[in-house]
């Protein structure tokens, strides 16, 4: 029973641990701003692009992780000053619909760049290997993800409310224009949270390709949507709501693609009946069942309607 | 002087409308129906490689006892089936005589209606699902259909491969991929093995649980007919999860992407295809040869000149085209829509013609495997159902 069950538990947690790190820049973002930013999924996927193409020029690996990392933060702060700053005063909706202009700009730009062709991402040493645990076999990056991830998010956790910084931002959460009388400057507060979070949609892209080793234009489409599903589910704006989301969301979708052969092995189906179908069928239903039944998420504040 | 310069002014303007005039008068237009972009996206260009390069070689076409240039119009389906009826209504708009492509049969069905009802004909090179033709008169095609191809690989699995468990996985929402591994299982079932079927969402990208599936139901080949870029992951992933069964695909995985993805790893990749590199010298070098003239050309073809067979079906497609319109004697549309049951030729993928659903009399596929070590497609039988 384990062994037919550990290996699909085990890419479940490789992958919500790339959903997670997705997912806090979207929760990140809706904290401070109200804005869901639908152009995240696809700086993860440009953040996969630009590493290949720096690997093809001959860099060192370990320099092109880095800059990539780089120039990931970069592009998430470029996309907030030219495409969301401009319009802080425009109605929330606004911001939405450039969020999602971005998102395009960005997929046709990588379209028009690469011509449509599938990149194929670097292989990274020790992390691309394959290695044996119990009854699977899988790459390193599968069990580093899980690990990093908590890592990262304890770290993120720790800046959020042990430091200056971190106390600006909860305080731009709670209440914009307050904390701008206080003398809070929200620009930088807010620039300093796209960073944060392009930065980890970067860490989760080298983590996620170098699983999926395959980049085209439309690879942020799906983890990003999944990502955001993850962290409505975990209640949007919590940090920890987002991980935990993504991990339940990453587990539940492998088990499903699994479910056939796991309940054929426990004897409670005599033949396969199809049920891999609804993988993605069942991530958005759950999405439907919890904004149904808990409309705030697992970890989500519960709004307080200010008059 | 004002005047001077006013007058040449109108010179230049009446000699440029001449020039177009006289060029329009002797242009043919072929549509090009092909993905450009999308998963499909590195197949549709290698299709397009071969036809540009046959355009390349014969760019002029006599019709009706006057010399034509050939113009290729191009549209890009996206590889999607939303996106394909935007790209089919532009090449209708754009007056093309006849229509190429495309690669993919979920996209070729989708446009169908289009080119159906502005009565332009259609000639796919490698949309091998039989909906393309069926209960039609303007979509034909010069490739072998699905039906035969599941067979054959039923058949390579099960008498060659020895397997009696087979796992299939296809693209939800795809006709090829549903096709094909439909006529998979039934003729694999009647010879008396068990397939269990899965399939994927679109925009899949880890594999890892179905290839898991396949381990746990102990199947003893892999097949997954699928688009370029889910086959590259499959075969990846299955390396470094260390299968043990081999992957068995459809035309296809007939790139030098998929080649690549296998080099290096021990995944025993085998196929079946429209065409094996070498059986025309002639061919093989003049296209080779033209794909190195230009770096464009390599890129699209994957960034190696390994010539990939929707190369070839391209490359023949076009010679048909040019059989249809020099039969027709006319660039009219409909003229060439009559005039295509009738064509025949020995094209490099051997001789076409076409039967009463406007599908190509086949007998035959290619059987290909990749050589882990080098990254090559090695021939491994010809492979006929009787």
């Amino acid at each position: 029973m384990w062994n037919t069950v550990f290996p699909y538990l085990l890419s479940g947690i490789s992958v919500g641990g790339q959903y997670a790190l997705i997912a806090i820049g979207y929760t990140m973002v809706y904290g401070i701003l109200r804005l869901i930013n639908f152009a995240h999924g696809d700086v993860f996927m440009v953040a996969g692009i630009v590493m290949v193409y720096m690997a093809a020029s001959g860099l060192p690996l370990w320099l092109c992780i880095v800059l990539d990392l780089v120039a990931t933060a970069i592009i998430g702060f470029a996309i907030e000053r030219i495409a969301y700053k401009p319009l802080r005063t425009a109605p929330r909706m606004s911001i939405m619909i450039s969020a999602i202009g971005v998102s395009y700009t960005l997929q046709n730009l990588v379209l028009y760049i690469t011509g449509g062709l599938n990149q194929i991402y670097p292989k990274i040493p020790w992390i691309s290997d394959s290695i044996t645990i119990g009854s699977a076999t899988t790459k390193v990056v599968t069990v580093v993800t899980p690990i990093l991830t908590i890592l990262l998010v304890f770290a993120l956790v720790m800046l959020i409310n042990h430091t200056k910084v971190g106390m600006a931002m909860r305080a731009v959460s709670k209440d914009f224009e307050t904390s701008q009388l206080m003398g809070i400057n929200i620009n930088s507060v807010i620039s300093t949270t796209f960073v944060i979070g392009s930065f980890l949609a970067g860490v989760g892209s080298t983590l996620y390709f170098t699983n999926y080793t395959t980049v085209i234009q439309t690879s942020g489409a799906m983890p990003g949507l999944k990502a955001f599903v993850a962290a409505v589910f975990g209640g949007i704006g919590s940090v920890p709501g987002a991980v935990v989301g993504a991990f339940i969301i990453g587990i539940a979708e492998n088990l499903i693609k699994g479910l056939d052969i796991i309940l054929f092995k426990m004897g409670l189906i005599s033949k396969p009946m199809g049920l891999a179908i609804f993988s993605d069928a069942f991530t958005f239903a759950l999405l439907i069942i919890i904004l149904a039944v808990k409309p705030t998420g697992l970890f989500g504040e519960k709004s307080i309607d200010k008059v | 002087m004002k005047k001077l310069f006013a007058l040449l002014a109108v010179v230049l303007c009446i000699s440029m409308l001449a020039s177009t005039a006289v060029l329009a008068d002797n242009v043919v237009k072929i549509g090009v129906f092909e993905p450009a972009s999308g998963d499909s996206g590195a197949g549709g260009k290698q299709e397009m490689l071969g036809m540009q390069y046959a355009n390349y070689e014969t760019p002029t076409v006599e019709i009706g006892g006057e010399t034509y240039t050939v113009e290729l119009v191009y549209a890009d389906n996206g590889s999607s089936t939303d996106k394909a009826p935007s790209a089919a209504q532009q090449l209708v708009s754009s007056g093309v005589s006849v229509v190429l492509g495309s690669y993919g049969s979920g996209v070729s069905i989708a446009g169908s209606q289009y080119f159906a009802d502005a009565n332009i004909p259609a000639i796919g090179a490698s949309c091998t699902n039989p909906q393309v033709t069926a209960g039609n008169d303007h979509y034909f095609r010069i490739c072998f259909l699905d039906p035969f191809q599941g067979t054959v690989l039923a058949n390579y699995a099960y008498k060659e491969l020895g397997a009696r468990t087979a796992y299939s996985l296809a693209e939800l929402g795809n006709d090829y991929d549903q096709g094909l591994a439909t006529y998979f299982k039934q003729a694999f079932e009647a010879l008396g093995g068990t397939v269990i079927a899965d399939s994927f969402p679109t925009g899949t990208s880890d594999f890892t649980s179905y290839l898991t599936n396949a381990q746990m139901y102990s199947a003893e080949v892999f097949f997954c007919p699928v688009s370029i870029a889910y086959s590259t992951q499959i075969v990846q992933q299955a390396s470094s999860q260390g299968v043990t069964f081999p992957i068995l695909g459809g035309d296809t995985l007939d790139s030098n992407v998929v080649a690549n993805a296998a080099k290096g790893t021990d995944v025993n990749v085998t196929i079946t295809t429209f065409y094996q590199e070498g059986a025309n010298p002639d061919f093989d070098n003049g296209f080779k040869a033209w794909l190195n003239s230009n770096n464009e050309y390599l890129t699209n073809n994957g960034g190696n000149d390994m010539i990939a067979a929707v190369s070839v079906m391209g490359y023949d497609t076009y010679y048909t085209a040019l059989e249809a319109l020099k039969a027709a004697g006319t660039t009219d549309s409909a003229a060439v829509k009559a005039a295509l049951p009738g064509v025949t030729l020995t094209g490099v993928s051997g001789s076409i013609a076409f039967d009463e659903i406007g599908d190509a009399i086949r007998t035959s596929a290619f059987v290909k495997k990749v050589d882990n070590a080098s990254g090559d497609w090695n021939f491994v039988t010809e492979q006929t159902v009787d």
